[in-house]
């Protein structure tokens, strides 16, 4: 608290990013145990059917499975450390690869879809709160909730059967590659995206809602109300600053959720991201692209975590200035 | 026990509706064997026959009466979701509040421990876990809970702390109460329009990720019948002009709304807010 | 129907087949009139038309995949790699007879040990360089070298020694006689890249050039200008698309964003034939599921309490319930309908619940209870198949309980571990093959432990007889004595369902592998 109290917010963002690095320290040992504790490994994995006790030895051998766990986890810490991801044990290709352009790719899907849901949520959020009870509450209530009500890929089929087999008008599968103009991509990208930003509105909007309704129960609105303030000005500049607190939390799940929580999404639409290339590693037991790939996903919600940490202090002016 | 029903005779027209919702569901459940025609796994005509006066709702993709499956679909999937909803709730809460309360170390060893939990794929954990212990019934509520309790630590913190800065919990402190007490007293009944919020979608979310299991082939194993594993069975036929999926979608829909209905009245009261 | 332009519409549209079409032109006395050309090119009907994108959206690629031939585990590489880039010595027609293709003809001495191929001039690689026999030999050896994981190294390993007897001949000798050598030479795996060099990056000698390839994702081919066959390749683009999920498949063929899906859902392939556009392909090949009983293991040692199991399944109401009708039922071997030798005449194994309960009794085990371990990752269907069985032999008194698996792990701890568990098979081309590979004596695949004295002698015999009546008669009895004595249930063959647009053509499918034998982008052409 000393140290808060002296050297302010600075102080506190290091102290936090170094404890992240150290969560992440500990999630790449919890990953790797947690690899190494599931029956079988990647020889048998990978080639299932067809492993014959000679193959699976000859695959052991060349991937150093017959090495002692401890030994290739610290091989595989000393090169990531320096910046060497190792190469993927099943196909041999630099982990680098197969991951930077699949990232590229979740993160491209995350950000389309963040800045549509999020000025959405949050703006739907303070109007139900503002006109809350209203017919227009209700109507919006009703709609966001259906579209939680259902799971993810209903949605997505839903809409897939809607807008690309009744009407065409978007493609059924984002499969997207290099070849394509980012125009391209963003076309192909359309039915995703808008199952996924109709699931996280909804819960974004709701959590705005419910803190706004919250606070304006408060002694302070109640007088700022008593004052005569507009309706409209005690909510967005009394009510909203003092919700903001739960509503950067759940603004900054719903992202980390955009980038890491989408597989379903990408396998419905063919979609070439981290969260399809990180269910097949673990199935075939590819470590070193569960490590890497288990760790960027780590990595995004640590850092989103602290970002919204570090927000809610700003926003709150309790927290802000500490007595 | 007169002011509950008081309370409950002066609720509006819509929390009247999301209550009959929830309870119409729960006498399907607990009622599963008598309401429903055909037993749970039967098959027992074509595959995805329409609507008629065998089938009130048609049949699934292996020829199952549907409305048999959605009876004690409702039966399945409320006894899970609820079991899982209850358990993270009861360890996210706790944990979130003594966080919050105590503060200083402990507020860091706990929220550590959540960051790596939180941090961890919510997917590969549910993968590793379910691939080792295999898909039972009681593997999936523990890991569904424990992830899900994580998030309703954070929560609950930030709530708790925002209402921890507060003046009347420094009186309270200062009178010297304990920590249990300022937990339960102060901060709980404070806590709680957010919470509840959370509640109930947290309870519907519950069921949607066991379905998004079930897509990933973890979640509930056929034949038992759960609304999402339902969806997903089914759900080819839509682009096809098969409305058989929309059945179970619908009641997932259907409970849910109702939940909700309920919650938000809830909120309504809570809140204090007179309109 | 039977005037010679009517016959040589329906050999050129596929409905006939070379063997059947000059069988009925002979029968006019008009053989004479068959014209060579129209022979030689069996696959092909009228004119097809060069250029276009063909996009294939398939199941079976994961981000593990390579190029490399000895490990090509499921249908996007084998498709990209054996059907697209490469070309084998010898290749499958659709009557399922070996044809040339780098080779250029072949013998053999009578004991069919010494085998003399001679390849074909002119054959350059997609890097410039002409094939010879050295890049042959270099490609055969890819899958024993030291370390190898190639699947293909026991077929390679039958092979004592290769050698160059001029830059395009080449001499193998055999470790035992094989009359289906010029098949083995198809496989798959066997393709011929340049010599010293990393088979792995796609250097081939095939129609189409690797442009892009993205495991499990992607891979973007286009037409290699200098193809040696001027009749086949007749896309401009190939793409394939790895698509895991059939909903997904089904959507994009049906949005005309892919022109051709493989392994259409069973649930709703009826639908989709309905749909203006579309062609659904079924293809009855060697595709089937064994429920394997360890004839080591007691009470499986004992013939009659395998009779009584195989007595006990209804095989028509499996063919019906679990593959929708999209199948054949079996006759408890592994030989297809599709294979050259197959005992049509071989009486069909019935459900029969009182024969069951006579060979039970007769075994001496009317209460036992049999222990049946499956798992999707067997087969799609196969816990289903196992409530089934568990039924029909209810009614003959047998108990079974089907006892689920975990999918993870399914090859490594129940396949062959476990005494009666439920096998998948992709099975083979060949009678020798399927056999050599799952029913002798001591092989790695042996899943049912199963060692017959006269089968095992016959397998030899058959393997070296090049006189086809004489085949013919071994491998008959060969599937009698494994339907009567053998360690396997095999209830039913699956058929493969492919579908694509309706403005695609191809030839007669060939059935060896699924989509015309891994070869649509090889085969087949846009209508104009």
């Amino acid at each position: 608290m000393e140290l808060l109290k002296f050297n302010g917010i600075t102080a506190l963002v290091l102290k936090r990013v170094g404890l992240g690095l150290v969560t992440l320290w500990v999630i790449s040992l919890l990953i790797f145990v947690g690899v190494e504790a599931l029956p079988g490994d990647l020889a048998e994995a990978v080639l299932g059917q067809s492993a014959t006790p000679e193959t699976v030895a000859a695959f052991r051998k060349e991937l150093k499975l017959d090495m002692p766990p401890h030994v290739r986890y610290f091989a595989w810490l000393g090169a990531f450390v320096k910046g060497d991801f190792g190469n993927s044990l099943a196909n041999q290709r630099p982990v680098v690869d197969l991951i930077s352009w699949r990232f590229a790719n979740s993160l491209f899907l995350a950000g389309v879809t963040a800045m549509i849901a999020v000025p959405v949520a949050v703006l739907l959020g303070i109007l139900a709160a503002l006109y809350r009870n209203t017919l227009f509450d209700r109507l919006i209530s009703m709609a966001t909730l259906s579209t939680i009500s259902f799971p993810e890929f209903f949605v997505a089929y839903i809409l897939i059967a809607l807008l690309s087999v009744q009407v065409v008008i978007f493609p059924s599968i984002s499969n997207i590659n290099e070849q394509m103009s980012f125009w391209q991509k963003l076309y192909a990208i359309c039915l995703p995206c808008l199952t996924l930003a109709m699931v996280v509105t909804a819960h974004m909007m709701r959590q705005t809602r419910a803190a706004i309704i919250n606070i304006l129960s408060s002694p302070f609105i109640e007088m700022a109300n008593l004052k005569g303030l507009r309706k409209l000005r005690v909510v967005v500049l009394h009510a909203f600053p003092n919700a903001l607190s739960p509503v950067i939390n759940v603004i900054a799940l719903n992202l980390a959720y955009l980038v890491v929580g989408v597989v379903i999404v990408e396998v419905v639409f063919v979609y070439p991201g981290l969260g399809q290339l990180l269910v097949d590693s673990v199935s075939k037991r590819d470590i070193p692209v569960v490590q890497a790939s288990g760790l960027i996903f780590a990595g995004t919600y640590v850092m989103l975590n602290l970002l919204a940490d570090v927000l809610s202090i700003v926003s709150n002016p309790r927290l802000r200035n500490p007595r | 026990m007169t002011a509950t029903f008081k309370l409950l005779r002066s609720s509006p027209f819509s929390a009247r509706l999301g209550m009959a919702m929830v309870l119409i569901t729960l006498l399907a459940a607990i009622f599963a064997p008598v309401v429903a025609p055909y037993g749970e796994t039967e098959v027992a005509g074509d595959v995805w026959l329409p609507a008629s006066a065998d089938h009130w709702v048609g049949t699934d993709n292996l020829g199952r009466d549907l409305f048999s499956r959605l009876v004690y679909g409702a039966r399945n999937t409320i006894a899970i979701a609820f079991l899982i909803t209850a358990l993270s709730f009861i360890v996210g809460t706790m944990w979130g509040f003594l966080a919050a309360t105590v503060g200083g170390w402990m507020d860091q060893l706990l929220s550590r421990i959540v960051d790596i939990l939180m941090a961890f794929p919510t997917l590969i954990f549910a993968l590793m876990v379910l691939s080792v212990v295999g898909t039972s019934i009681p593997a999936l509520v523990v890991v569904i809970a424990l992830l899900d309790s994580t998030r309703v630590y954070r929560l609950s913190r930030a709530v708790a702390m925002d209402i921890e800065v507060m003046e009347f919990v420094e009186a309270a402190r200062l009178r010297g109460e304990g920590l249990w007490w300022l937990m339960r007293h102060e901060i709980l009944p404070n806590a709680m329009p957010p919470l509840v919020a959370e509640f109930g979608l947290r309870f519907c979310f519950v069921f949607l990720f066991i379905a998004a299991l079930s897509f990933l082939g973890l979640g509930i194993q056929p034949p038992t019948a759960d609304w999402g594993s339902m969806v997903r069975e089914n759900s080819g036929a839509i682009t096809f002009g098969i409305f058989t999926p929309l059945w179970p979608a619908g009641a997932i829909a259907f409970l849910t709304v109702g939940v909700n209905l309920v919650v938000d009245w809830f909120l309504h009261i809570a809140s204090g807010l007179e309109d | 129907m039977n005037t010679p332009e009517a016959l040589e519409k329906l050999f050129r549209s596929g409905k006939l087949s070379r063997r059947e079409f000059i069988a009925r032109m002979s029968a006019l006395g008009l053989a004479a009139a068959v014209s060579p050309a129209l022979l030689g090119t069996p696959a092909l009907a009228a004119s097809p038309k060069r250029g276009g994108r063909l996009r294939l959206g398939l199941n079976g690629g994961a981000t593990s995949d390579t190029l490399d031939p000895g490990i090509q585990l499921a249908m996007m590489p084998q498709t990209l790699v054996y059907g697209t880039l490469a070309n084998s010595l010898t290749e499958i027609d659709a009557d399922g007879q070996p044809q040339p293709e780098l080779a250029e003809s072949w013998e053999s001495t009578p004991d069919a040990k010494k085998w003399v191929f001679k390849l074909r001039k002119g054959v350059e690689f997609h890097n410039g360089k002409t094939m010879d026999a050295d890049d042959v030999i270099y490609s055969l050896n890819w899958h024993r070298k030291e370390g190898t994981k190639s699947a293909a190294k026991p077929l390679v390993e039958a092979i004592v020694e290769m050698k160059k007897e001029d830059p395009y001949t080449i001499a193998f000798e055999l470790a035992s006689g094989n009359a289906d050598f010029p098949y083995t030479l198809s496989d798959y795996h066997l393709v011929v890249g340049p010599k010293d060099t990393n088979l792995a990056e796609g250097v081939f000698t095939g129609g189409y050039k690797v442009e892009t390839f993205e495991p499990g994702v992607r891979a973007f081919c286009t037409r290699n200008p200098n193809y040696f066959k001027s009749d086949r390749a007749w896309f401009d683009e190939v793409e394939i698309l790895g698509i895991n999920d059939v909903n997904a498949r089904t959507n994009a063929l049906k949005t005309g964003q892919i022109d051709v899906m493989n392994r259409c859902d069973l649930k709703t392939v009826h639908l989709f034939k309905r749909m203006p556009g579309i062609q659904v392909m079924r293809q009855d090949g060697f595709k089937h599921f064994t429920f394997a009983m360890r004839t080591d293991t007691a009470p499986y040692d004992n013939n009659d309490v395998r009779l009584a199991l195989k007595y006990a399944v209804d095989r028509e109401q499996m063919v019906k319930t679990i593959l929708r009708g999209y199948g054949r039922v079996g006759n408890d071997h592994p030989i297809s309908v599709a294979n050259r030798y197959h005992a049509s005449d071989l009486p069909q194994r019935q459900y029969d619940p009182d024969k069951a309960k006579f060979h039970l009794k007769k075994a001496g085990l009317s209460e036992a209870t049999f222990k049946f371990h499956a798992a999707e990752a067997a087969f799609k269907g196969a816990v289903d198949a196992g409530v089934l069985f568990k039924e029909t032999a209810a009614k003959a008194g047998i108990t079974i309980d089907v006892v689920r698996e975990p999918n993870d792990g399914y090859w490594n701890n129940v396949w062959m571990k476990k005494p009666f568990c439920a096998v998948f098979w992709g099975g083979r081309s060949t009678e020798d093959m399927m056999f050599s590979t799952a029913y002798a004596k001591g092989v790695a695949w042996n899943d049912t432990f199963w060692d017959h004295p006269r089968f095992n002698e016959l397998l030899v015999a058959a393997r070296a007889e090049l006189d086809e009546q004489k085949r013919r008669g071994m491998y008959v009895e060969m599937q009698q004595i494994v339907s009567d004595e053998g360690g396997v249930v095999v209830p039913m063959f699956s058929a493969d369902l492919a579908a694509a647009s309706d403005k695609l053509e191809h030839g007669k499918l060939a059935a060896n592998w699924e989509l015309d034998g891994f070869r649509a982008p090889e085969r087949w052409w846009y209508k104009s």
